[in-house]
């Protein structure tokens, strides 16, 4: 044990630097051919954040929606291609998405002192398949829409709705395609193009957590890829899978669609953890509490999430004893996650804790995830299970997972690497209010919910008993004011981008290798090869060597 | 407590609360034991969630840059670390535990348990009862009495739902599933279809009403449609010519139906079978698949033939077969008086 002191550098001596990746070239075709990871990372930002908005007024509709219980403001269909559009979108094109591909595209290559991913021009693909399966989404939802929900439950799917089943599915399987190819890039770059002295256990977590997030893209976006692809036959000739009259079982559907979207949920929240231990270790300038612990517990979640996914199938009349297995399974994935937890908080113990912008967000994190977590362990358990499932309590928790979770993290990500990403800093104080006000109107939305679904109000209703109306009039409530909270950075943010100060190569003095180069970085990231000799979180290295990373070549 | 505080508050407070629930009513044997495991996992959660902003918090004011300039560097305590995996993995066996307990006992009917049958449709609840009874969103049950729901679905994936009941099962097309449950409270509850269905899903709902023994006596008794399921199954078994094979007699090309609901058959592949009501179903379905030992392969399916009700009366029919008098009764009727066609030489005798 010894101690570091940091010193955060003066901000008004800090100038842009002359050339950077931002400015290597110009011009529209010089961003739409990018090879460069980082401009990539930027593109993906854009395209998720424009889905976000489009699942975000959808959430924003079903909510004034539900504020009567008549369900006033639109037709039954209506409200179930909004709620549909919404799950599809949120899923598919912005959670699945956005860590890996901003964050990760941006930070991973910079963290293991690489030139760039190892496979660019797939990167650059994996875009525009990406924004291809969105183009398809988006012509799903204007010429029509579609009302299956997000899990395209058959035989409903397959034999009963006359919406844009084949185009929706047709999306989400040409953007399956971009998250394998993403996952396929980041294991290898991770294996392959680490600088010298880089070894495994020097590896920021982060890293660890996009390596266990790649892992799942890879092995489990095929399945749904299948299972769409069922669907989709399915409803073209007839074949009759999942169809029991045919000696189908619609059932095996959900087998497939699970077998993905369980795994698919630790898609949505590992990138999160990653970013939770680089912020949170360098707002108290200590290295994370047990990090070998926090690595191993990345991977354990990723293995254990290919075993848990009949959990969603506990009243479907699957045997007895598999649903035993899958329950025991689902508790212990629960475990890494509680590991995670302590360790984070541990870490703040004996820290010199700042409270800037990316921290109340991870704050945040911590206790929305916690909650998240926890009511899992309800749903987990058998004889609980039958009561909550498909209630809002399932609803409340997977978006405290997701929402307030995943998306906090993000946030709390975005804030931290904006000055590396832009090169200046957002407001601060305009930060802390939209942090706060993030953290209110979650709870206040989402919190009625868990109330809701204990006393039976089933998800997916267009109109409901009036008994839950108080509820749902809270809940309706608490997402004005979340919408606030996410309208409020994106108007900073894009204001930063001109009026922000400049932030300098390292504003948080943090010691990673991204920190240690100029922001924005240059487009060949480091000019020459950086070497290792330090571990990750090495506040004292810092202290030491700030700006003097050693290189080679 | 009500000393305490002044009446008028403690009334404010009864009629928020009452107003403002938190719990479903508690109308069932099973909702209880559901409340009460529901409490553990909220205790471990509330313990779980205090604990962490507790560090969180704690940390916060006791660390901050201010008060701590200088971090102390801290590799890990794998002491520590231990014990904060092996806590929560105890507590969340326990909930394994628990609830695995809870599951059996509610998707475990006792053996003395009424039947009713339940069909789903895009978008409504069809109760079929025994004695008759037909039901569209609503289902009249007796309390202090379990009663066991068969169900199945006509067309998509929908689950029958009672919140106050804490019981719910998803109803499948084309299988049966079954859930249970003894009403301790009469009174009119919640029924809906949680599992999303379609345009309407949200109006596929339905009310429960759990009467006393007499009111129910006395409802069965007046809604009656005239006929029994099991009637209509033996109407049906002989209007589609069942009793052409399945006549009991030994001479027969179909086996002998009268009371081999609950006994184990072996079939032609060489396996067991149960015969419950998901082997009845499937066996006039798909006979082929399910052919018992020792009879050749010439049943034709019926599907498509018979409705999910239709099946439903059949099944209740043969499960209720106890000797195959009628079924020959009604066989020597219908040669002695054929309809349509003259009948052919040698036909019309009586054989007995």
């Amino acid at each position: 044990m010894s101690s570091t002191s940091i010193v955060l550098p003066d901000q008004q001596t800090a100038t842009m630097p002359k050339r950077s990746y931002l400015n290597s070239s110009y011009g529209l075709k010089s961003w739409l051919l990018t090879l460069d990871h980082k401009r990539i990372a930027i593109l993906y930002l854009i395209t998720t954040v424009f889905f976000f908005m489009i699942g975000g007024t959808a959430a924003a509709l079903i909510r004034l929606n539900l504020l009567t219980p008549g369900g006033e403001l639109m037709s039954a269909d209506t409200y179930n291609k909004v709620f549909s559009i919404h799950g599809l979108i949120m899923v598919f094109f912005f959670l699945v998405p956005i860590a890996p591909a901003v964050l990760g595209n941006f930070c991973i290559p910079l963290m293991i002192g690489a030139k760039d991913v190892a496979f660019p021009r797939l990167n650059l693909t994996s875009w525009y398949l990406f924004v291809a399966g969105g183009l398809l989404e988006l012509y799903t939802i204007i010429w029509g829409g579609i009302d299956t929900g997000w899990t395209f439950t058959t035989p409903l799917s397959t034999h009963y709705v006359n919406t844009h089943v084949i185009s929706g599915a047709m999306g989400i399987f040409v953007a399956g395609f971009s998250s394998i190819l993403t996952g396929l890039n980041f294991i290898v770059t991770i294996h392959r193009l680490r600088a010298p002295g880089m070894t495994w256990f020097r590896l920021p977590l982060f890293i660890w957590s996009y390596y266990a997030t790649s892992i799942i893209f890879v092995l489990a976006t095929p399945v749904i890829a299948i299972a769409l692809a069922l669907v989709m036959l399915e409803r073209f000739t007839g074949i009759g899978v999942f169809d029991p009259a045919k000696g189908g079982d619609p059932l095996l559907f959900q087998h497939l669609f699970w077998f993905y979207s369980h795994p698919a949920v630790y898609v949505m929240i590992l990138p999160g953890m990653g970013v939770m231990s680089e912020v949170v270790a360098c707002f108290s300038r200590k290295r994370v509490f047990g990090y070998t612990a926090v690595g191993f517990s990345s991977v354990a979640i990723a293995v254990f999430s290919f075993f848990v996914w009949a959990h969603h199938m506990f009243i479907m009349g699957i045997s007895n004893y598999s649903a035993l297995v899958f329950s025991l399974m689902t508790m212990l994935v629960a475990v890494p996650s509680a590991i995670k937890i302590f360790n984070w908080s541990s870490t703040l113990y004996k820290g010199s804790i700042s409270f800037d912008t990316p921290i109340l967000y991870a704050f945040s994190f911590i206790g929305l995830f916690t909650i998240g977590g926890l009511t899992g362990v309800f749903l987990a358990a058998l004889g609980m299970n039958i009561h909550l499932t498909e209630t809002y309590f399932i609803v409340a928790h997977f978006h405290y997972v997701m929402v307030g979770g995943m998306v906090s993290a993000v946030m709390a990500g975005l804030h931290f690497w904006w000055p590396k990403i832009t090169g200046r800093m957002y407001p601060e104080m305009l930060g802390r209010l939209a942090a706060s006000i993030l953290f209110i109107g979650f709870n206040l939305t989402f919190f009625p919910q868990f109330i809701l679904g204990y006393m039976g109000m089933p998800r997916r209703y267009h109109a409901y008993p009036p008994e839950f109306q108080i509820l749902n009039v809270l809940s309706t409530a608490g997402a004005s004011v979340l919408a606030i909270g996410y309208i409020l950075p994106g108007i900073y943010l894009l204001w930063s981008l001109k009026y922000g100060k400049i932030a300098g190569s390292n504003p948080w003095r943090a010691p990673g290798l991204e920190w240690q180069v100029q922001s924005p970085p240059l487009e060949e990231n480091f000019i020459e090869t950086p070497v290792v000799d330090f571990e990750a979180y090495d506040f004292e290295w810092l202290a030491k060597h700030e700006n003097e990373v050693q290189t080679v070549g | 407590m009500m000393h305490y505080i002044s009446p008028v508050l403690w009334q404010f407070l009864q009629k928020w609360l009452h107003r403002f629930p938190l719990f479903p009513p508690e109308a069932s044997t099973i909702a209880p034991y559901t409340d009460e495991f529901y409490f553990y996992l909220l205790l471990i959660s509330l313990v779980g969630t205090g604990i962490v902003v507790a560090m969180v918090v704690g940390f916060s004011v006791l660390y901050r840059k201010e008060r701590n300039p200088e971090a102390t560097q801290i590799e890990g305590n794998t002491l520590l670390e231990a014990t904060w995996t092996i806590i929560p993995l105890g507590l969340f066996l326990i909930a394994f535990v628990w609830g695995a307990l809870l599951y059996f006992r509610i998707y475990n009917p006792p053996t003395n348990a009424m039947n009713i049958y339940i069909v789903g449709k895009q978008w409504m609840w069809k109760a079929e009862h025994p004695g008759g009874q037909h039901e569209i969103n609503a289902l009249h049950v007796p309390i202090n009495r379990p009663v066991q729901l068969t169900m199945i679905s006509q067309d998509v994936f929908h689950s029958f739902s009672i919140p106050a009941f804490r019981v719910k099962r998803e109803v499948i097309p084309g299988r049966y599933t079954t859930v249970w449950f003894q009403v301790t409270q009469p009174g009119t509850y919640h029924l809906f279809c949680t599992q999303y269905c379609g345009t309407l899903h949200s109006q596929m709902i339905g009310e429960v009403v759990a009467m006393s023994p007499e009111d129910y006596q006395a409802w069965t008794a007046t809604s009656t449609s005239g006929s029994s399921l099991a009637q209509n199954g033996e109407r049906l078994f002989a209007s589609l010519g069942c009793n052409q094979c399945h006549s009991g007699s030994p001479e027969a090309r179909g086996p002998n139906l009268a009371q081999m609901y609950g006994t184990k058959v072996q079939l032609a592949n060489g396996s067991t079978a149960m015969v419950d009501d998901a082997f009845l179903r499937d066996a006039i379905l798909n006979p082929t698949l399910h052919q018992m030992a020792g009879f050749a392969p010439i049943m034709p399916t019926y599907q498509g033939q018979v409705s999910e009700e239709g099946l439903i009366s059949l099944v209740e029919y043969i499960k209720n077969l106890n000797s195959n008098y009628r079924i020959q009764q009604t066989l020597t009727t219908s040669q002695i008086q054929p309809t349509g066609a003259a009948p052919a030489p040698g036909q019309g005798t009586v054989k007995q």
